[in-house]
């Protein structure tokens, strides 16, 4: 079985499709709450995207261009891995072009280059429960969402602010939607968190092993938690990328060598190859590397 | 049963369901755009082709569809949609994943059909309400999925359409969430629509 | 000057030639084959059937070649395979009562109607490792087979005692009654008994062993006995509506335990014996022994129990006990994390540079 005829058209069967399918319904019109879906074992490990890669199996068609990136990178292990996948049992066309992608599937990171309306970006999500390590208790966390109850997590901030003056939290960073919902966003750095408040692309959440999908709907209200005194702030870099010289981006900080030399250098890996070959048909001479 | 009576479903049942799927997941995320969803089965009427794609799509023996009285006296419907989906008919609306309506003027509340729970407001119905016209006009709706606004507005329907819409979305999260169907097209209002205008 | 790392396709594609490589072993070693695998290795067989919640007897031996005898990767395997297959219905409840014995025992009467049935067991050999098994040996000649006590009547222990009314009954399921099956609806709490009957079956039997073993050492306590083990085959039969009419599908071997545990009654119950329940596809005696023994501690709301150790507590032992989950997520700690730990580097700094500043202000004072 190494072609895409012997598979199922991106390897899950119609009947798990269809389940898929209505679950992302019921999550597009209640933006922000986990619908429960009976996810299946997929070729790949739980923990390694099978959320993530049971949406896109449900969604893709014959005539979409997926990108799949990890890290911000498409050419990340696993990225390459799920790609390869998707290439092989749905025959499709991908593409490391964010603007050329119709689908995006993501770990960790949503692209710079901002999204648009009829572009689909599918998160993996390892723990879709925002209040999972306030209240292990799946029952209760129900119920917390339920009542509308986000106490706790408002305690949990404080109580960073208190012990280190503002929100201790970098990743997975929760938002509240459309005035309702608390929603982690996946471990996306904070610095992604604004990207995701009115996108014009539809985002799709898929958490295999804890069997959760959830959604954001083109152009929904998500607004990162915080105080009137301690508002959220966005982690920003005090320099630009290495390669490109783009500045306001997510920077990898790469270690050089073993006397303490760094350089940082775009997290997304095709906008810093856009960016460079923009500035060579300018007739711009690439940025030099400084330092 | 005699095959032989009943008509024929998808071409391609695997990319044409993608197809339906994603036409309805792209009405679902744009409140009260209107799409054309070609196809070219052909159910027994008055069921139109886009409400039983829908269902091809969607329904299988894991689920259970409503039908009104006005599909339901048609014993060829019937027979279509569960040779074609295998899935179970209830008369018991707050049973049903899904409710088709071919008489919306005459339709029950939405309150009759299943809202969810507040621990699990997914366990809710989605209509599919065959209409004559759907239009761009009329009723204006803000909402998740709306960038400033939409306007929007589907005939033949109950007239006091507009409060149970307002109504239905006071219960957010929980709530029903309703497909408009004509013969060729669809357009969707999710729950979470917030109506700001009834012209 | 630098380059962002790239490469993954290649360095993939040679880690996999290489894993194939390693499976092989030494080439001047015959290559095992899955016959020798199903025949030889049954017990394996059997747990990988079990946990892969597949019984296929080439498939399970195959799914161990392929992942080098790690017998979880095995069932993973299994697992993913099965998830594909398309599903026809669901098969009437065995019979296991009618079960063709090979092994039967109860340690609770020490004789029975139908008989102690020891069968191919480890119990009671002395553990020696045996040096005769390096070699080819010849063929061991099986014990001409003692009649079993016929099979039919072989009743299950925990019915002997219910005649006495000593024993709560085995709840009677209705015809109509939809029993639960995780693999079509996601997990959901609370979860009633039929489905933590399947997430035990299906889950890792090291997990059980230990949740069984806190029961016995005071975590949960219930005061079991092996009411009855038994092993052999059962017949599996599917009544499609269509026909109306039951067909046999085939048989298949099953380990099947009943706990009999006392119980003290409570403001719910009188005092009563009650039950445990364990099965497994094919030999699995200390894997259905355990699940009996969750089974019984995890039934703390039916009989009025309070909740205090952890395996009494449904959602903590069913939302961990499926190894498949668990491997895949504490191995996705491999998977890179780097941006994610770049946020938090830019943390660390700030809260140590904010931190030293703090000291510094506090030693001037």
């Amino acid at each position: 079985m190494s072609d895409a005829a012997s598979y199922n058209f991106a390897y899950l069967d119609e009947q798990t499709k269809r389940m898929i399918r209505r679950a992302l319904l019921k999550a597009v019109a209640i933006p922000g709450y986990q619908v429960p879906f009976a996810s299946r074992e997929m070729p790949m490990p739980y923990g390694w995207g099978t959320g993530g890669v049971q949406v896109t199996a449900s969604v893709l068609g014959a005539d979409d261009t997926l990108k799949v990136i990890d890290q911000g990178s498409d050419d990340t292990t696993n990225a390459v891995s799920i790609r390869k996948f998707f290439e092989r049992t749905a025959g499709i066309a991908t593409t490391t072009h964010t603007s050329e992608a119709t689908v995006i599937q993501t770990r960790h990171r949503i692209p710079e280059a901002p999204l648009g309306e009829g572009q689909i970006l599918v998160y993996q999500v390892p723990i879709p429960e925002p209040l999972r390590f306030l209240e292990p208790r799946e029952t209760e966390t129900r119920r917390l969402h339920a009542l509308e109850d986000y106490g706790l997590m408002h305690v949990k901030l404080y109580e960073d602010i208190a012990r280190h003056g503002h929100i201790a939290t970098t990743y997975a960073y929760p938002v509240k939607v459309d005035g309702r919902y608390i929603m982690d966003p996946s471990p996306t750095p904070k610095f992604d968190n604004p990207k995701m408040d009115m996108c014009p692309a539809l985002q799709l959440f898929g958490a295999g092993r804890e069997k959760r999908i959830y959604a954001l709907p083109p152009y929904t209200k998500v607004v990162s938690l915080d105080f009137e005194d301690h508002p959220f702030e966005p982690t920003k870099f005090d320099r630009g990328c290495a390669l490109c010289g783009s500045e306001g981006i997510y920077l990898d900080e790469v270690v050089t060598d073993d006397r303490g030399g760094r350089m940082f250098v775009c997290s997304d890996t095709d906008y810093c190859e856009s960016r460079r070959a923009e500035a060579t048909e300018g007739g711009h001479a690439l940025h030099e590397v400084p330092r | 049963m005699s095959t032989s009576a009943v008509a024929r479903g998808f071409a391609d049942p695997v990319h044409d369901s993608q197809k339906v799927f994603r036409r309805a997941l792209d009405a679902m995320a744009h409140p009260g755009r209107i799409a054309q969803l070609g196809t070219h089965i052909e159910p027994p009427a008055p069921l139109f082709a886009t409400s039983a794609s829908l269902l091809l799509a969607l329904a299988d023996y894991e689920t259970c569809v409503w039908l009104d009285d006005t599909l339901a006296e048609v014993p060829a419907i019937a027979e279509f949609v569960r040779f074609h989906t295998g899935t179970r008919l209830t008369r018991a609306r707050r049973e049903a994943e899904f409710a088709v309506i071919a008489e919306p003027e005459h339709m029950p509340p939405l309150t009759a059909f299943a809202s969810g729970t507040p621990e699990y407001p997914d366990r809710s119905t989605t209509l599919i309400i065959q209409v004559e016209t759907l239009a761009n006009r009329g009723w204006q709706f803000t909402g998740p999925g709306i960038r400033e606004c939409a306007s929007f507005s589907a005939a033949p329907l109950p007239p006091d359409f507009p409060e149970q819409l307002a109504a239905n979305r006071a219960r957010f999260p929980l709530g029903v969430d309703l497909i408009f169907t004509t013969q060729t097209e669809i357009a969707a209002l999710p729950r979470t629509c917030r109506i700001v205008e009834a012209a | 000057m630098y380059v962002a790392v790239k490469g993954g396709e290649a360095a993939i594609a040679a880690a996999h030639t290489l894993l194939a490589k390693e499976r092989r072993g030494d080439p001047a070693v015959p290559e095992l084959t899955t016959d020798q695998i199903r025949e030889q290795l049954a017990l394996a067989v059997d747990r990988v059937m079990s946990e892969g919640s597949l019984y296929d007897r080439d498939l399970a031996p195959l799914a161990i070649k392929q992942a080098r005898g790690d017998l979880i990767e095995a069932i993973f395997l299994v697992r993913a395979y099965r998830s594909t297959l398309p599903r026809f219905g669901y098969a009437q409840p065995i019979d296991t009562s009618a079960m063709s014995i090979r092994r039967r025992i109860s340690a609770t009467f020490k004789d029975l109607p139908g008989g102690q049935v020891l069968g191919p067991t480890f119990d009671y050999t002395h553990r020696l490792l045996d040096d005769s098994l390096n070699e080819v040996a010849a063929e061991p000649t099986a014990p001409a087979r003692r009649p079993i006590a016929d099979d039919a009547n072989a009743p299950h222990v925990a019915d002997l005692l219910g005649e006495q009314g000593l024993i709560e009954p085995n709840p009677q399921a209705t015809d109509d009654a939809p029993v639960a099956d995780l693999t079509r609806d996601p997990l959901a709490f609370p979860a009633e008994r039929d489905l933590r009957l399947q997430s035990l079956a299906r889950g890792d039997e090291g997990l059980l062993l230990a949740l069984g073993y806190s029961t016995q050492r005071g975590y949960g306590r219930t005061h079991p006995f092996a009411g009855e083990i038994r092993m052999g085959s059962v017949e599996v039969h599917l009544a499609p509506e269509e026909l109306g009419f039951e067909v046999p599908l085939g048989t298949i071997v099953v380990t099947e335990c009943e706990m009999v545990n006392q119980f003290k009654g409570s403001a719910e119950s009188p005092p009563q014996f009650t039950r445990g329940y364990g099965l497994t596809f094919g030999h699995s005696e200390r894997k259905s022994m355990s699940m009996a023994l969750v089974d019984r501690a995890l039934r703390t709301r039916e009989l009025g129990e309070e909740v205090v150790a952890p395996a009494q507590d449904e959602e903590f032992v069913l939302s961990h006990v499926d190894n498949v989950q668990a491997t895949g997520f504490v191995e996705h700690l491999k998977l890179p994390h780097y941006v994610d730990f770049q946020a938090e580097l830019q943390l660390v700094r700030q809260m140590r540079r904010e931190w030293e500043e703090a000291n510094r202000k506090e030693a001037a004072e």
